[in-house]
């Protein structure tokens, strides 16, 4: 049984005096334990809010979180803020984009490491300090006992992110969310830290959602990805049957329009038309209509459904075709 | 091979650090770029490449003038930048132009898109009249490919490969020879980022210009530019072509860089082979001591990396490499090793010897 | 999304046209549509509109001692409302509504030339010390730091001290000079952020002249949170010159009304007498609200994170 299972997600903003906007859209999946799933998408497809519905982060008023989360035997959308707060320390972990506006500024690391510690995992003071340098050691921070007693802004972006993760992986979850967890570090140092959290999925087998608009970053971790546009999952694959054939125009459009360092140079990048303002709602059609090279009549007349085929879940009228 | 047209000698932006309750003394200095020297052909993309914090946004500005490089000189197509003032700084500004990252904070949100492009022709006196600037403006828009209706806009009502458009047609407004893209599309959607290089590209052959792309994905740059230069640290480490940078970097930090790029096929991700760097860039306000990478090096040797600074050296034709031992390392003959982390502080600042 | 979220957005792209909508527009129309703004602006109205007609409002002559015989300073006693008098009397005899209604005009023209005049030398000082920097700067800035602290109501009480006669004038001048050093320093503040913003570099990189840099770039977008202070000011200046007629040191002609004044002569009856005090300090009150109402929902309209 899959360790946590998606099923219809749907949320709603409402805002006073404004139309309800629908920012994830039915999106259904399942990751097994020790699984890596990737949610890949650009600005506004509804990946970051998929994550924050899931742990229960999302502000209850002028939001409707509707579908299934179940985590094991629990329906996760069902339990109160105090139940969720209690899950999301021991069973869920996250870890965003942002390392430093994610820690307090005025409370020193060792101190926000062993204060989950003594929540969730009930330890005494001492023991948790003692587990806290091994967390940070583990994580890959040099000299982690005397960083115990730092303070963010005295550490690099790299090493907060690392210190973030320590933390979310102080009560040992099963499930780890990573949003963007690397957008906002240097290459150098995203290698490290993919390198990291690759390691601890191996040793540890936590779950992995890595959520990213990186194609790459996912190429070399997700075993399973997600393609998200305008709040839907639009092709769902195993890592190499999405890199070797995308079908979903979107999907391949993205792939074609990104330089490759790899790729012979000299070569025109083929480009997606328009931009994410160009979408239009599912009821009726498919968003991505209007950027679509392969669009077709019905693309703007019938909402698309998922489809499974031989390798991939896949919702598009006129799918890329198989080359070769 | 004929004159340049830009050639950046051994310039330096040191930043001040300030400190103090009544008076501000300087306590130490920001080594933002600490000589750097390169040189841009006629119709050539410079790519420059680098992490945060290794000066690459700073040297490009301080070639602008932008800001006052601390040293050095730069000439521009014969004429040397350092020494002009005033208003004959202000007339050579309509040759050299710059195109920002971020493209909503680079427009005034008050001027509509007409007024955005009138105001580099009016500096410059390009506008001749209604009719003829009307026509200018016409084609400048159609060249980036925006709508003529698109003039009498602001910036707030377009998407963000449309406002970077707007920031690439007041570029070209003046007429420039060269163009210095500082991140130009890592501020936009991925699907839209290649919109923007190939309207660079296809810019660059109708217009005949001069490109200085500034940006830290080795991809973008690699994919653009004709030659690469790398810097680490406010140093240039290694220079070369395009596709000889890539197939056979000289410098460590070039190949950890170049290791680093996540390639979106899981083929080569499966298959490669990592250089993973130990801990994080030093404070630019206290560099290392000799080679400003032998923190984190995996080929340092004893003694020479940590005191003597390595010069820029031609190591084959148009291939130059900032490292004593690129040969070495190049034919094997070293191996890389472990590297013990060393702990890096944000806020570090190497006091100035001069202060009081 | 519904299909009406669609047809509301084709009408919206309707709506904007190729006319395209500036910053100034697209903050007046979120304005109109704000219910703090409205409030607002309704008081103001009300007021401006008050003091604009009360010659014709005000039942009486405001300075005619018309219930003179109803006044007894032995008993303590001044007239009641009667026919004719809804509100009665004030220690001279004078009609209180009369007065009440015609003193809105010497507050609110005390209040917002106050204000103007404030204003109008912060933005000098402002920019100057914005746009020059470097030494200019320093000694505009320390001289708003030595203004700034003594405090308002002190530094306008010594500077309306310094005038051998007082009138309104003479508030006016000290009250304005109060409000300088708030606006200049706020000015500079968001000059400075504006020359290290990208559109400024941008415009320098053009080879724009620096003094249209200056004018055309860094005043105009730095001016929203000195319009909105402004506003606000108009509330405080309002009470600073109330406060300054109510320590005598406003205009000792008490024919002419005005709220301040009215509040301070009406103080040694507050035991007696409270409704004399309660109608002025209630209209400045009032007054003031409404000005920090239309401020503050200004100050929402022009945020451009608002924005959409």
């Amino acid at each position: 049984m899959a360790l946590l299972e998606v099923r219809d997600l749907t949320v709603q903003f409402r805002r006073r005096g404004e139309e309800p906007f629908t920012a994830v859209d039915g999106v259904s999946f399942d990751v097994d334990p020790g699984q890596t799933i990737g949610l890949v998408g650009e600005s506004g497809c509804g990946k970051s809010v998929t994550s924050l519905a899931i742990m229960g982060l999302l502000p209850r008023k002028g939001n409707q979180v509707t579908g299934s989360v179940r985590f094991e035997d629990t329906e996760l959308l069902s339990l109160s803020q105090s139940q969720m707060r209690d899950r999301r320390g021991r069973d869920l972990g996250m870890v965003f984009q942002d390392p430093l506006s994610s820690l307090n500024p005025v409370v020193s690391i060792g101190l926000q490491v062993t204060e989950v510690l003594e929540r969730h995992r009930g330890m005494a003071r001492k023991a948790a300090m003692v587990e806290a340098t091994e967390l940070l050691d583990k994580v890959g921070i040099p000299d982690p006992g005397r960083r115990l007693s730092e303070y963010p802004h005295q550490l690099s972006g790299g090493m907060r992110q690392r210190a973030l993760i320590a933390m979310a992986l102080a009560c040992r979850p099963r499930l780890l969310i990573a949003d963007e967890p690397t957008t906002a570090l240097d290459v150098t140092i995203q290698a490290q830290i993919l390198a990291l959290l690759k390691e601890l999925v191996t040793d540890t087998g936590t779950a992995l959602i890595m959520i990213t608009h990186d194609l790459g970053v996912v190429a070399g971790l997700c075993d399973e990805v997600n393609v998200l546009y305008g709040g839907r999952v639009v092709e769902r694959a195993a890592r190499h049957e999405l890199f070797a054939e995308p079908r979903h125009p979107y999907t391949h459009g993205l792939l074609a329009s990104i330089p490759r360092l790899d790729a012979p140079r000299g070569e025109k990048l083929v480009p997606i038309k328009g931009s994410v303002a160009d979408n239009i709602p599912w009821d009726g059609a498919c968003a991505f209509a209007p950027r679509c090279p392969n669009a077709l009549d019905t693309c703007t007349q019938v909402t698309p459904e998922q489809e499974s085929l031989a390798n991939r879940l896949l919702r598009c009228h006129n799918p890329v075709e198989v080359t070769a | 091979m004929s004159e340049p047209l830009v050639s950046v000698e051994d310039v330096k932006v040191h930043f001040p650090i300030k400190r103090g309750v009544v008076l501000d003394r300087t306590i130490g200095y920001v080594y933002a770029v600490d000589g750097v020297s390169l040189t841009i052909q006629r119709g050539e993309t410079y790519g420059l490449v680098g992490e945060s914090g290794c000066g690459k946004s700073t040297l490009g500005r301080g070639m602008l003038r932008l800001v006052e490089p601390t040293g050095g000189r730069v000439v521009f197509d014969g004429t040397d930048l350092s020494a002009l003032r005033g208003e004959n700084l202000r007339r050579m500004r309509r040759r050299m132009q710059m195109v920002f990252q971020d493209p909503l904070s680079s427009l005034d949100p008050r001027q509509s898109v007409e007024s955005i492009l009138v105001e580099g022709m009016r500096a410059h006196e390009l506008d001749k009249g209604r009719e003829e600037t009307g026509k200018q403006l016409r084609e400048l828009l159609s060249a980036v490919g925006l709508p003529s209706t698109a003039l009498r806009k602001y910036p707030h009502e377009f998407s963000g490969g449309q406002r970077q458009r707007i920031g690439i047609a007041r570029a070209l407004a003046v007429k420039p020879d060269l163009i210095i893209a500082d991140e130009p599309v890592s501020a936009l959607d991925v699907s839209v980022q290649a919109q923007v290089v190939n309207l660079l590209e296809d810019l660059q052959e109708q217009f005949g210009l001069t490109y200085l792309v500034i940006a830290h994905d080795l991809a973008v740059v690699r994919h653009i530019s004709d030659r690469v230069g790398v810097m680490y640290l406010g140093g240039l480490v290694e220079e070369a072509g395009s596709d000889e940078l890539y197939a056979e970097p000289l410098h460590p930090y070039t190949k950890a860089l170049l290791s680093a790029v996540p390639v979106p096929d899981p083929l080569v991700e499966d298959r490669r082979e990592r250089i993973l760097l130990t801990g994080d860039l030093p404070s630019p306000a206290a560099p290392p001591t000799g080679c400003r990478f032998h923190t984190r090096c995996p080929w340092r040797q004893a003694e020479r990396c940590d005191t003597e600074r390595p010069v820029l050296r031609e190591i084959l034709g148009g291939h130059r490499v900032a490292c004593h031992f690129a040969e070495e390392i190049r034919d094997g003959k070293i191996r890389p090793h472990e590297v013990e982390p060393v702990l890096v502080h944000p806020d570090e600042v190497l006091i100035a010897p001069d202060a009081g | 999304m519904t299909i009406t979220s669609r047809k509301a957005r084709i009408d919206k792209l309707a709506e904007n046209g190729d006319a395209g909508v500036s910053l100034v527009a697209s903050a007046w129309r979120r304005l109109r549509r704000s219910p703090v703004f409205l409030v607002g602006a309704a008081i103001i109205v009300a007021f401006v509109l008050i003091a604009l007609l009360s010659p014709l409002l005000a039942p009486h002559d405001p300075s005619a001692t018309l219930l003179l015989d109803q006044v007894s300073k032995a008993q303590n006693k001044i007239p009641d409302p009667q026919p004719g008098y809804p509100l009665g009397g004030d220690d001279q005899g004078r009609d209180f509504l009369s007065r009440l209604l015609i003193g809105s005009q010497q507050t609110l023209m005390v209040g917002v030339l106050a204000t103007l005049f404030g204003l109008a030398g912060g933005l000098v000082l402002g920019t100057l010390a914005g746009a020059l920097s470097g030494w200019v700067d320093t000694v505009v800035m320390r001289i708003v730091d030595v203004m700034l602290s003594i405090p308002s109501i002190l530094l306008a009480v010594s500077i309306a001290a310094l005038f051998v006669h007082p009138n309104q004038y003479t508030v006016i001048v000290a009250v304005a000079i109060v409000q300088i050093p708030v606006f200049a320093r706020l000015l500079r503040g968001s000059m400075l952020a504006q020359r290290a913003s990208d559109h400024v570099l941008a415009a320098r990189a053009l080879g724009v002249k620096p003094g249209a840099i200056v004018f055309r770039h860094m005043l105009p977008n730095s001016l929203s949170p000195v319009i909105v202070q402004a506003t606000i000011v108009l509330a405080t200046s309002i009470i600073d010159a109330a406060a300054l007629s109510f320590l005598g040191l406003g205009n000792p002609d008490d024919s002419v009304p005005e709220w301040g004044s009215m509040l301070g002569r009406s103080q040694g009856l507050l035991d007696s007498h409270p409704e004399l005090s309660f109608w002025p300090a209630c209209c400045i009150i009032v007054v003031a609200l409404g000005f920090t109402l239309c401020g503050e929902s200004l100050r929402d309209a022009l945020d451009p994170k608002n924005r959409r």
